[in-house]
């Protein structure tokens, strides 16, 4: 590196943008809402300078930038500034499980009034020093540090060490910009998407997009069920009505216009690149038509459990191997859009006609369409309900054969009709000794639910486990405690039950806002790790869907 | 040794006593009246004055002796008397001495004055027993200042939402910092019954803590509302989180210092507040006893005694049954 190509903290203006963004990333850290997280993101991109914006939308929706230093170097670097051996580095390391972080938490604490600058400063000093030796990278790095507190520290390593994760999800980035900017977000999510480098553009450029081709990407709002909340029959005559799987995979809309294709996800996530698959057969869909069905992870003929195509949906590149563990299909159930008209004014059994003949004539094995469940009574769907896990689906979709393709979460013409509506997958957090016979053992348990990156207690159960399996987890709290508050052990949260309730209700007095009946253990999913348990969202979905019970 | 490591606590063979001994004996010597240091069913216990009314609220009565500080007793020619440790309220080392050779017992202790648990004393002996809790360099505190003000900062910025505030604390320790952090907010201040029982033994002992009462539905609302709440319990689902209406809950521990415990903690927010010494304080504290020998208890006993090995200081693990409770 010549010293032209050389940058150095000395050359910034003094200027707050790095601590702007720093402040972002703890507060939205800490936010308890997704309120709370809008406000701070609608703060920051209207006080933050412009080139910082552009660099955190990349950031947050999912840029990557380069590893810049190796975990053996920095463990180097900062043993020799603290005169310390390089294993307390690793003990310490070991203890604290994130590498960014012990660095931050092992430099020295006091701040030097060191110049600081802009978060785009810095990521322009990190790309030059790409080419940079080691004695190079050090001393600038080293540099760098020397103006910051140890939040902002922790994030600069962020930054370094490659591994940058925040608790927001692109979609609450893109949310809060649309009302900012006045833009619908499906539009701006467009924008977003695709090719471009925070170092190359401008912000305005970004968000107030080029062309207008940004209708065409447009998805229609989708129709939502609600879960069943009477009894069956009182649905009428079943002749009235279709049933089909209700499947566990991810809610889209595929689109193809002006012959170009999108697909969206539920969420008004555009995910067009994540699924190659569908390349095979993009090309001889008919132009100027929108399907609405679900992405499903399918092998020999069964869906996969969510989980598995959960860990497709992370990655930015899809490899060949990816493809051959984790195959997606497209299951289309609903026709809206057809020669470039708007077909959702249409009766569900006309528009499903038409979806079968497009869907018969392109015969790929990766796009299908969700089949008609045959039944001439109540009794007989019950029954096809009680198997439909041995289907790899989780109940049924009721759908009235006159309805329209409405907007929203609308009661009467679609139902959901889970086989087991009421249950929920959560993780141990609390532990106390049980009565009598068990007063030896910790038995009673709090669960809590994942909310952002944040845990949420939300039921306390007792009953449900063999005596065996109450053992195991006794033993586990022993070891395992994280805090002590009296008689109640905080433990790290890695066991995962199924719960199971009867009655779901709001309550200001839970933490989570909802309140159940009669929570109990159905099962412990030894089978799931703490990434998969519900989420609070879950849980007001469940909420919403069973209001009447 | 004048100290020896038995499976009852440590023990002065001499002076036939023990040190917070972990099963029954007939005479024991109290470093502070935390549980896993101040244990029941000893015949004889010896403390500080400060420390007395604290076990008798906990443990009932007993027989207790008490001294002041830097008092000395002399049992069977050895001298024992008590220091300040900074730990927690009466908190003492205890320094032994016989025939010219002097050991320290740290107990649990912080090096830095918090104005309330005594300003630890650093005594020169040939052999120091430390405690090492937090004895990894990831564990440097913010001055208590600092954390005092963002503590205040989140109570009023939850009050201005009209929100109430619950601190999670151990009854004993933290949450007399805490309350001596929150004075300005009298009036505003309930405790848990557990805390209740030990501020009452602090106050009729003289001590100045403003009057914080448990919490009731005969409280007027408007002052219930936006009020803080200290408890050694998570409150969900109790009475008192109906009482208080919408809330945030905090913890305050050293354990805070690393944000995956942030998390786990699953309180809505972390205040870093420790009663023990810091990396740079155990390190400090070891220098100044000039010790030859280290013993190191609870905590990460092998990586500082390692790390006092590598630098010239002679260091060995040794296991006990403390640092079950606070924290
Ligand atoms: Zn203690
Ligand atoms: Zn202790």
């Amino acid at each position: 590196m010549t010293e032209k190509e050389k940058i150095s903290t000395s050359q910034f203006n003094e200027s707050n943008g790095f601590t702007l963004f720093v402040s972002l990333i703890n507060g939205l850290g800490e936010a308890n809402s997704i309120q709370e997280k809008i406000r701070l993101l609608t703060d920051y991109f209207t006080s933050a300078p412009d080139a910082d914006k552009t660099w955190t939308i990349g950031l947050f929706t999912g840029r990557k930038l380069k590893r810049m230093a190796k975990t053996s170097l920095l463990a180097a670097w900062v043993s020799e500034l603290k005169n310390f051996p390089t294993w307390l580095f690793e003990e310490s390391y070991h203890q604290v499980g994130d590498l960014a972080e012990t660095v931050a938490l092992l430099l020295p604490q006091e701040e030097y009034g060191h110049k600081k600058g802009d978060l785009a400063d810095y990521l322009r000093l990190l790309k030059a020093l790409e080419k940079a030796t080691d004695e190079e990278k050090k001393e600038s790095i080293l540099d760098c540090w020397k103006g910051m507190n140890e939040t902002e520290k922790f994030v600069f390593n962020k930054l370094i060490t490659g591994g940058f994760r925040i608790g927001v999800s692109s979609q609450l980035v893109i949310q809060s910009l649309a009302k900012l900017i006045s833009e619908e977000p499906a539009v701006l999510a467009h924008r977003l998407s695709g090719d471009w480098d925070p170092a190359e553009i401008n912000f305005d450029q970004l968000v107030k997009g080029k062309g207008n081709s940004d209708n065409l990407s447009q998805p229609y709002p989708f129709f939502l069920a609600h879960g069943l909340a009477d009894t069956i029959s009182a649905l009428g005559a079943p002749s009235d009505w279709v049933a089909e799987w209700k499947w566990d995979g991810i809610r889209g809309q595929v689109i193809k216009r002006n012959n170009e294709w999108f697909v969206w996800s539920r969420g008004e996530e555009l995910i067009t690149d994540k699924f190659p698959e569908f390349d095979d057969w993009k090309s001889q869909l008919p132009d100027g038509l929108v399907l609405d069905g679900e992405i499903l992870a399918m092998k020999d003929g069964k869906p996969l459990p969510f989980a598995i195509l959960q860990t497709r949906i992370g990655r930015i590149k899809i490899s060949q191997k990816l493809r051959t563990e984790v195959p997606v299909h497209f299951m289309a159930f609903d026709l809206l859009e057809y020669e470039g008209a708007d077909w959702r004014g249409n009766e569900l059994h006309e528009r499903r006609n038409k979806l079968k003949e497009i869907i018969s004539k392109i015969g790929h094995h990766s796009l299908l369409l969700s089949t008609d469940i045959l039944f001439s009574d109540w009794e007989e769907l019950a029954a096809h309900r009680l198997i439909s896990r041995e289907h790899g689906s989780e109940g049924l979709m009721l759908k009235r054969k006159v309805s329209a393709y409405q907007a929203g979460r609308k009661s009467g013409d679609w139902w959901k009709w889970k086989t087991d509506p009421l249950t929920i997958d959560a993780v141990l957090i609390y532990a106390q000794k049980g009565h009598g016979r068990r007063s030896n053992l910790y038995t009673d348990y709090t669960f809590a639910l994942r909310d952002g990156e944040k845990l949420v207690s939300f039921a306390k159960a007792y009953s449900g486990l063999t005596d065996k399996e109450l053992i195991a987890i006794d033993a586990f709290v022993k070891k395992n405690a994280v805090e002590k508050f009296g008689p109640v052990r905080t433990v790290k949260p890695e066991l995962v039950f199924e719960i199971a309730f009867e009655g779901i209700s709001e309550s200001k007095r839970h933490k989570s806002g909802i309140a159940v009946r009669f929570p109990r253990i159905s099962k412990w999913r030894t089978d799931k790790k703490l990434e998969d348990i519900n989420t609070l969202d879950d849980l007001k979905d469940l909420l919403r869907t069973n209001i009447h019970h | 040794m004048l100290i020896s490591f038995t499976d009852k606590g440590l023990f002065c063979e001499q002076g036939n006593f023990y040190i917070d001994p972990w099963k029954p004996v007939e005479s024991a010597v109290i470093t502070h009246a935390h549980s896993d240091h101040a244990r029941s069913g000893h015949k004889n216990y010896f403390c500080h004055h400060q420390s007395k009314s604290l076990l008798r609220s906990r443990l009932g009565e007993n027989e207790y002796q008490s001294v002041n500080w830097g008092e000395p007793v002399t049992r069977n020619g050895v001298r024992v008397s008590l220091h300040p440790a900074g730990h927690i309220i009466g908190s003492a080392q205890v320094r032994i001495e016989y025939k010219g050779e002097v050991w320290v017992i740290s107990g649990d202790y912080k090096t830095t004055n918090d104005g309330i648990s005594g300003e630890f004393e650093p005594l020169k002996c040939h052999t120091f027993i430390t405690e090492s809790t937090f004895g990894l360099p990831v564990y440097q505190w913010k001055p208590q200042e600092m954390i005092y003000n963002e503590m205040r900062d989140w109570v009023l910025r939850n009050q201005s939402q009209g929100i109430s505030s619950v601190f999670h604390a151990y009854s004993l320790g933290k949450s007399q910092r805490i309350i001596d952090a929150l004075r300005g907010f009298e009036g505003k201040i309930f405790v848990h019954g557990a805390i209740w029982q030990i501020q009452q033994a602090l106050l009729s002992d003289g001590w100045k803590f403003p009057d914080t009462p448990r919490m009731s539905a005969e409280i007027p609302s408007d002052i219930r509302k936006g009020s803080i709440f200290i408890s050694p319990a998570p409150i969900e689902q109790t009475t008192v989180a109906k009482l208080i209406g919408p809330y945030l809950s905090a913890g305050c521990s050293g354990w805070m210092q690393v944000r995956g415990n942030r998390r786990r903690g699953s309180t809505d927010k972390a205040f870093v507040l420790s009663d023990h010494a810091d990396w740079n304080g155990l390190l400090s504290a070891v220098k100044e006893t000039g010790a030859e020998k280290v013993f190191v208890t609870h905590g990460f006993q092998s990586v500082f005694s390692r790390y006092l090995n590598e630098n010239g200081i002679s260091a060995g693990e040794v296991k006990t049954h403390f640092g079950e409770e606070e924290e």
